[in-house]
């Protein structure tokens, strides 16, 4: 007997009705994605109700279909500059700066992070609107050309540094309770000896705290890439040049109707992301 | 000297990178003339009323707030449950089932199966319930949900637990007396963590509640933007702070009480 006095029966009853939903609503759909993908199935018309197997067409018209392609790459840029490059480089610097400032000004900063993190998506779409809209746009006006329309004339420009605005808290808090696991006799002895900033980071820093880079890089690449906040600001324009992966999905589907058709690139970013997941797993297991 | 100059200048300019976007929330709803630009305001309270006067605006803020409690309240008590079978029992098969869950927990997106999803709840006539889309809300949430608390769980010493049996308690009354009171801060982390994604949540509601008596805040403010063919924009800003003040409300309450940090939940 274990030590709740459950007993395997009781405890099977406690995660079943987590299980169950889990089961329906995620695993039965990731799976059913699958099927969904090899027919041609429709949102409207013929198809809606006899759809019929395609076999794996969708999947090769995917890959050939310069929209998938733009859009995979647009994706990978994303993910890039937004959170591999600019969540990681702030979210450190903040944890690294914030260490030796004084504590009212620290809460501060780490607040108005925060806000930007936990602020509701379609909220954060209007923030951003009044920032780079065109004419009386923060940014154009602060900048002196109120006639630039950012999100239309670099709209992945625009959706890259939003994303670092949006999404820096998380690598921020990661990275300060990481930093916190540092000796600091080492950071100390760091500083007798002369070492630059930089020095210091890379030296006696890094070694600490690179299975958290690793954590958090995979955690805000997977965000990022299955994030639908794009689809608020752009919708995927002007003319595809911002549509990411899920902003195409949803076009495809709702807009245009083909559910097989987007079924398929849903399968393709699953795929992805468990591509992701696995190589990061791999990676844990050899530093342990 | 010159560092400590650079370092502060660096953390203005941060300051100032993530305030003013945020500056709009505070001018543009007491605008007389609120536009998508920051400009200090003729102060006036005329939006507040034209925003309760929208037919849909407070109808939707309670459309939120209900789903968002089937949300919460599910995911809280389904993941302490699971968590805390999975923390003590050897179920078998369990190493397997967690690594599974972290594995779902990180691929299977709502974004990702959003055409099945769709096609789940059209099939089963639930288009529209908001009961249906709190469920796949909670669906989506639990898997880290229970990952989470399992590691608060497991810090619950045993001993507790072991005590309270000898005195003759019921597995119930081990786990709603003794253990979740001490593992209360993953509880709560949990809640407010479920609270605040579900609150902002967007693409589920927006994809499964077509009606617009049923659509949460989420969905309505979205709809302000694009019906009609230009922004409504003495409705947008108030509303939008309106839909803001309770995520807000907890995280004041969240860091005063608690201090945002992360601890436990995640390892490296």
């Amino acid at each position: 007997m274990d030590s709740s006095g459950l007993g395997v029966r009781r405890a099977v009853a406690f995660v079943a009705p987590a299980l169950v939903l889990v089961g329906v609503f995620l695993v039965f759909p990731a799976l059913w994605t699958l099927y969904i993908g090899i027919t041609d199935y429709q949102l409207t018309g013929p198809a809606a109700a006899h759809p019929r197997v395609v076999g794996l067409d969708n999947v090769v018209n995917a890959v050939r279909d310069p929209l998938f392609t733009n859009s995979v790459w647009l994706t990978a840029l994303f993910v890039l500059g937004s959170a591999v490059v600019g969540q990681n480089a702030l979210g450190f610097a903040l944890a690294w700066l914030l260490r030796t400032v004084r504590p009212g000004l620290r809460r501060t900063v780490e607040g108005l992070v925060l806000l930007a993190w936990i602020l509701p998506g379609t909220v954060v779409a209007y923030l951003w609107f009044a920032v780079l809209s065109r004419d009386t746009g923060t940014l154009g006006v602060l900048l002196g050309s109120p006639q630039t329309a950012w999100l239309v004339q670099y709209p992945m420009t625009s959706l890259v540094v939003f994303n670092v605005w949006r999404g820096t808290a998380f690598s921020m808090l990661l990275y300060t309770s990481a930093l916190a696991a540092v000796p600091p006799s080492q950071l100390e002895t760091a500083r007798l000896m002369g070492a630059s900033a930089w020095q210091t980071v890379r030296d006696v820093v890094f070694p600490h705290i690179r299975g958290h880079v690793l954590t958090n890089t995979l955690l805000i690449s997977l965000w990022t890439a299955n994030d639908f906040t794009p689809f608020l600001l752009t919708a995927g324009g002007p003319n595809h040049r911002s549509e990411v992966l899920p902003v195409l999905i949803y076009r495809q589907a709702l807009e245009s109707g083909q559910l097989g058709y987007a079924s398929a690139m849903s399968l393709l970013l699953l795929v992805g992301n468990l591509a992701i997941a696995l190589v990061y797993l791999r990676l844990l297991r050899r530093r342990a | 000297m010159v560092r400590r100059i650079g370092c502060y200048v660096l953390i203005a300019v941060v300051l100032a990178f993530f305030a003013v976007p945020m500056l709009w929330l505070a001018s543009a709803p007491f605008d007389a003339k609120p536009g998508l630009g920051l400009r200090w305001p003729d102060w006036t309270l005329a939006n507040v009323s034209a925003t309760f006067d929208h037919p849909y605006a407070l109808t939707s803020l309670v459309n939120s707030l209900v789903l968002c409690a089937i949300a919460t309240v599910v995911t809280t008590v389904l993941a302490a449950l699971a968590a805390y079978a999975l923390s003590r029992v050897r179920i078998p098969g369990r190493d397997l089932l967690l690594y599974l869950l972290l594995l779902l927990s990180s691929v299977v997106t709502g974004t990702a199966a959003m055409v099945p999803i769709f096609v789940l709840m059209l099939q089963l006539g639930l288009i529209n319930s908001q009961f249906g889309t709190a469920l796949v809300i909670a669906g989506g949430m639990l898997p880290a949900a229970i990952f989470i608390l399992k590691d608060f769980m497991d810090a619950v010493p045993r001993s507790y637990e072991e005590s309270a049996r000898v005195f003759g308690a019921a597995p119930r009354q081990v786990l709603g007396h003794v253990v979740l009171p001490v593992a209360r801060p993953g509880v709560a982390t949990i809640f407010v963590w479920a609270f605040v994604n579900a609150w902002g949540n967007f693409l589920l509601p927006f994809l499964l509640l077509r009606d617009v008596g049923q659509q949460p805040a989420a969905v309505l403010l979205r709809t302000l933007y694009d019906e009609g063919g230009s922004a409504d924009l003495s409705v947008i800003p108030v509303f939008s702070l309106l839909y803001s003040i309770p995520v807000v409300a907890l995280y004041l309450f969240v860091s005063k009480r608690y201090g945002f940090r992360f601890h436990g939940g995640v390892k490296s």
